[in-house]
């Protein structure tokens, strides 16, 4: 019976060849009846089975995705469906904030010789997906713009856990100072050392590329310094090089370092505590607001920004007066890593957080307040804008394969050029999954949109599956291992899923 | 053809819209999230007067469109005979885009002299551009990354557009002098009825135009680039020079599709179902910022790192382009690609930097 004429639904399995394809065989062999809604893809190994593999078909249309591999401790390979067994179980977590329902996803163990389990697997899966009906598609989603009509950015529902307060001027001054000393003295042995300078106004920095001593002078300490600057590291392979870091930035370092994207030997880090950095989009806002006609205005400038304790003040054109708790960046609001945990640090009084970092950010918190079908209607209005500049990617500091991005490769064929939501909302699952343990949420990604996408909440959601189901917090220990490069025989947080 | 002004009341815009804008699609800014986007107008609907975050070139030069699509046939006496058969329909809608600044519209005349007035005149473009009208609205203020006035552009500019509005009076006073540019801008604006402007309120279009003119002379003097394209050529193997300036390029693609005047493109054939014998050629939105951009079959690049990437992006603004087209730059100074980049590279500090005597040449 062809799919779309009948009742038959759209289900694509993935078959380890060596256990559960020889367990359908044997239940064809056999003779056991069974739904014929399942079409079956043969891989070597059910570790081969890429996320990826199970979001495509479910972006593409399938209506329910079977992944079937041999019983742990069974596996051809050994581990490879140990391995399968942490990813799929993400993968599983994840699909949720897609606004795609986890029970279309399934996976399970099949062995050559249970013909009679294979038919009851099927048979359940299928009955399940029935149950459950066509699948919606994101792109034929009403689209939901909750923030658009609030005008806001959820962050602002939530108070800092720090009071975040810059020292006096004076003592920032030679803190910097400090700062600067240390990088003057180690600055002949390194290529460069990476900072930030002030950028093309007041209100913007830039990165700064330290080669000779005077060039120290420039760097700038503040609250505008929102650039994680550890994106730029893996490109000095081979070469000695010096970092700027926030305390935030420091656990990409570490992660680069856990990874060996980057060398211990080669890489010199530098810091000072912080007490925060803006959302420039809140500030620009803020400023733009203030001003009598804005909405014809295109970004007014302050000729001058001073930082005092808990505020920001702004001189010229756009003058006013703001609360750093006001127009912090996000991250900041959860921020309980002010000091850098690595390097060569400056001291100084980082205020400490008022309680532990709450379970759920506030844009994860707002995605989690939404329903399935609203998060899809979501991701289809806000994907809709993105010009596809891949900017998210290339301000990750953990996105290193850079030139050789599979986003854009045509073997494999993972996306089209089309401009539509499907292949855009895949490159950010993409970037979402290759981030499994490893995100430390600095939200480059989302600051770096030029259209404002709020891609950070799909990483958050991830991270908050690794959390659950590794116990792991990504960037914090050089000697740990990121839990999708690892596994074990009996895991604690995954449960069998009984099918 | 005679210049002529009408003027529209600030409550009347709506109404004038939507009756120059009948029986085309009208696309104007509208806030999606914290973004600003040109996107299709209901009839009726105030319009945004914000600028937007992405230039509306998008509405002729879509970001993907399918140039054709390709069905494989079979010879039923001969199976291994295929012939192919080519559906290049497409399908163009009269549209009105409202709202554009004039950095916007202009990057429209600088698309036109590669796929209008070169020597290969590209169908879809032109058919899009023939049935589009486009309706700019003067700046009043200069933002801090406009730099319109370096270019040949300015806030007042109408190289491009089909109708101007300029913003004049305050309160119950306020509204928009609108003068048609072309004849065609010239018909849609007859279509609403709308009464003459008279020379006290043409004259505040000209003040406001003046204005604009002086705040952005105030905040960045410009330049004499004249200079620029030898200079951008010598420039050229002066690899330390490019290594300082792309040092924090993150080689995204950001800063070109933000802008008015990126034009360039990627062609692409995707199947549609496994056979192969049913796809489509798609046109998409290309950077030169990308790797692949450049890169051959064989797998060697000649543009291998984002030093020389950056390099043919001002070089082809300021130096290659306006050497083809009568010394026209291809940047209108929008300074989208400043504000949109996640790390301020500043294109005006280049192009000056290019630009200044070359003896303190950084060692290569």
């Amino acid at each position: 019976m062809p799919v779309l004429k009948g009742k038959e639904l759209r289900v694509v399995g993935f078959l380890c060849n060596w256990c559960s394809y020889g367990g359908a065989d044997t239940a064809g062999v056999g003779r056991f009846s069974q739904p014929t809604d399942l079409r079956i893809i043969r891989v070597p190994c059910s570790g081969r089975v890429d996320p990826m593999f199970v979001v495509k078909a479910l972006l593409g249309g399938a209506d329910g995705v079977l992944v079937s591999g041999c019983h742990p401790r069974d596996c051809h390979y050994s581990q490879g469906n140990f391995y399968a067994r942490r990813r799929l179980e993400t993968l599983k977590n994840f699909l949720p904030a897609l606004g795609i329902d986890p029970d279309r996803f399934q996976y399970t163990w099949v062995s050559a010789s249970e013909g009679q389990r294979w038919k009851n697997v099927v048979s359940n899966f299928v009955e399940k997906v029935h149950q459950l009906g066509h699948a919606p598609r994101i792109e034929e989603a009403t689209p939901y713009l909750p923030l658009a009509e609030k005008g806001d950015t959820p962050h602002a529902l939530r108070a800092p856990l720090r009071p975040l307060s810059y020292p006096a001027a004076g003592t920032l001054a030679a803190s910097l100072e400090q700062l600067r000393d240390k990088i003057r003295a180690a600055l002949p042995e390194l290529d460069c050392v990476i900072g930030w300078q002030q950028g093309f106004d007041a209100l913007h920095a830039t990165p700064l590329f330290m080669r000779k001593p005077e060039d120290v002078d420039k760097l700038t300490w503040g609250p505008l310094n929102v650039h994680n600057l550890a994106t730029y590291l893996p490109q000095f392979k081979n070469r000695k090089v010096g970092v700027v870091v926030k305390g935030c930035d420091s656990r990409s370092v570490i992660e680069l370092l856990q990874e060996k994207l980057v060398e211990p030997d080669n890489v010199r880090v530098f810091g000072m505590p912080c007490e925060g950095v803006v959302d420039m989009t809140r500030v620009q806002k803020t400023l733009d607001a203030g001003n009598a006609d804005g909405a014809m205005c295109a970004d007014a400038a302050p000729s001058s920004v001073g930082v005092d304790g808990d505020s920001l003040s702004f001189e010229g054109e756009a003058t006013a007066r703001l609360k750093l708790a006001d127009v912090v960046a996000e991250k900041c609001r959860t921020c309980d890593t002010p000091v850098p945990l690595l390097g060569d640090v400056v001291e100084g009084n980082a205020s400490a957080p008022a309680g532990p970092a709450p379970d759920a950010p506030p844009s994860l918190e707002a995605l989690d307040a939404m329903t399935p079908e609203q998060r899809r209607g979501f991701w289809r209005a806000q994907m809709d804008r993105c010009l596809r500049c891949y900017a998210c990617r290339n301000a990750c500091p953990m996105c290193v394969c850079r030139d050789h991005c599979i986003a854009e490769s045509r073997d494999p064929h993972w996306t089209t050029q089309e401009g539509n939501v499907r292949e855009k909302l895949q490159f950010q699952v993409i970037h979402a999954l290759h981030l499994a343990g490893r995100c430390t949420e600095c939200g480059e990604c989302q600051r770096a949109c030029p259209v404002n996408i709020p891609v950070l909440s799909l990483k958050q959601w991830m991270n908050r599956s690794v959390r659950t189901l590794f116990d792991y917090r990504a960037g914090v220990d050089v000697n740990a291992v990121p839990p999708l490069l690892a596994f074990a025989v009996e895991e604690k947080n995954i449960k069998e899923h009984g099918l | 053809m005679m210049s002529f002004a009408r003027y529209i009341a600030r409550g009347e815009l709506a109404r004038a819209l939507d009756d120059m804008a009948r029986g085309r699609v009208t696309y104007a800014p509208r806030r999606e999230g914290d973004a600003v986007v040109f996107r299709p107008r209901a009839e009726g609907e105030e319009p945004l007067l914000a600028r937007a975050t992405v230039p509306p070139k998008g509405v002729i030069f879509p970001q993907s469109e399918r140039l054709f699509a390709f069905i494989r046939e079979k010879d039923p006496n001969d199976p291994g005979h295929t012939t192919v058969r080519l559906d290049s329909t497409v399908d163009i809608e009269p549209a009105l885009i409202f709202g554009a600044r004039p950095c916007d519209a202009r990057g429209f005349h600088i698309f036109d002299r590669v796929y209008l007035n070169g020597p290969h005149r590209d169908p879809y473009y032109a058919a899009r551009r023939e049935a589009t009208v486009v309706v700019t609205l003067a700046c009043t203020k200069a933002g801090s990354t406009c730099f319109c006035h370096w270019t040949g552009c300015g806030p007042a500019d109408t190289t491009g557009s089909d109708i101007l509005l300029t913003p004049v009076g305050v309160g119950n006073d306020a509204g928009f002098v609108a003068v048609a540019v072309t004849e065609r801008g010239g018909a849609v604006l007859e279509r609403a009825n709308l009464p003459e402007a008279d020379t006290a309120r043409a004259d505040a279009a000209q003040a406001v135009h003046a204005a604009t003119h002086a705040a952005l002379e105030a905040q960045s003097p410009a330049p004499d680039l004249s200079a620029t394209p030898a200079r951008l050529l010598e420039r050229f193997p002066d690899t330390g020079f490019w290594r300082d300036m792309s040092d924090k390029c993150l080689s995204c693609g950001a800063c070109t599709y933000l802008c008015p005047t990126c034009y360039c493109f990627n062609i692409t054939d995707e199947n549609d179902g496994g056979d192969g014998m049913r796809g489509r050629r798609l046109r998409s939105w290309d950077n030169c910022m990308s790797s692949l951009f450049t890169r051959e079959a064989s797998g060697h690049n000649p543009r291998m790192g984002k030093a020389l990437r950056l390099r043919n992006r001002v070089g082809h603004k300021f130096s290659y382009y306006p050497q083809l087209h009568e010394g026209v730059v291809s940047c209108n100074g929008c300074g989208r690609c400043i504000t949109g980049c996640p790390v301020s590279v500043d294109i005006r500090e280049m192009v000056v930097r290019a630009t200044e005597a070359n003896e303190e040449t950084p060692n290569a």
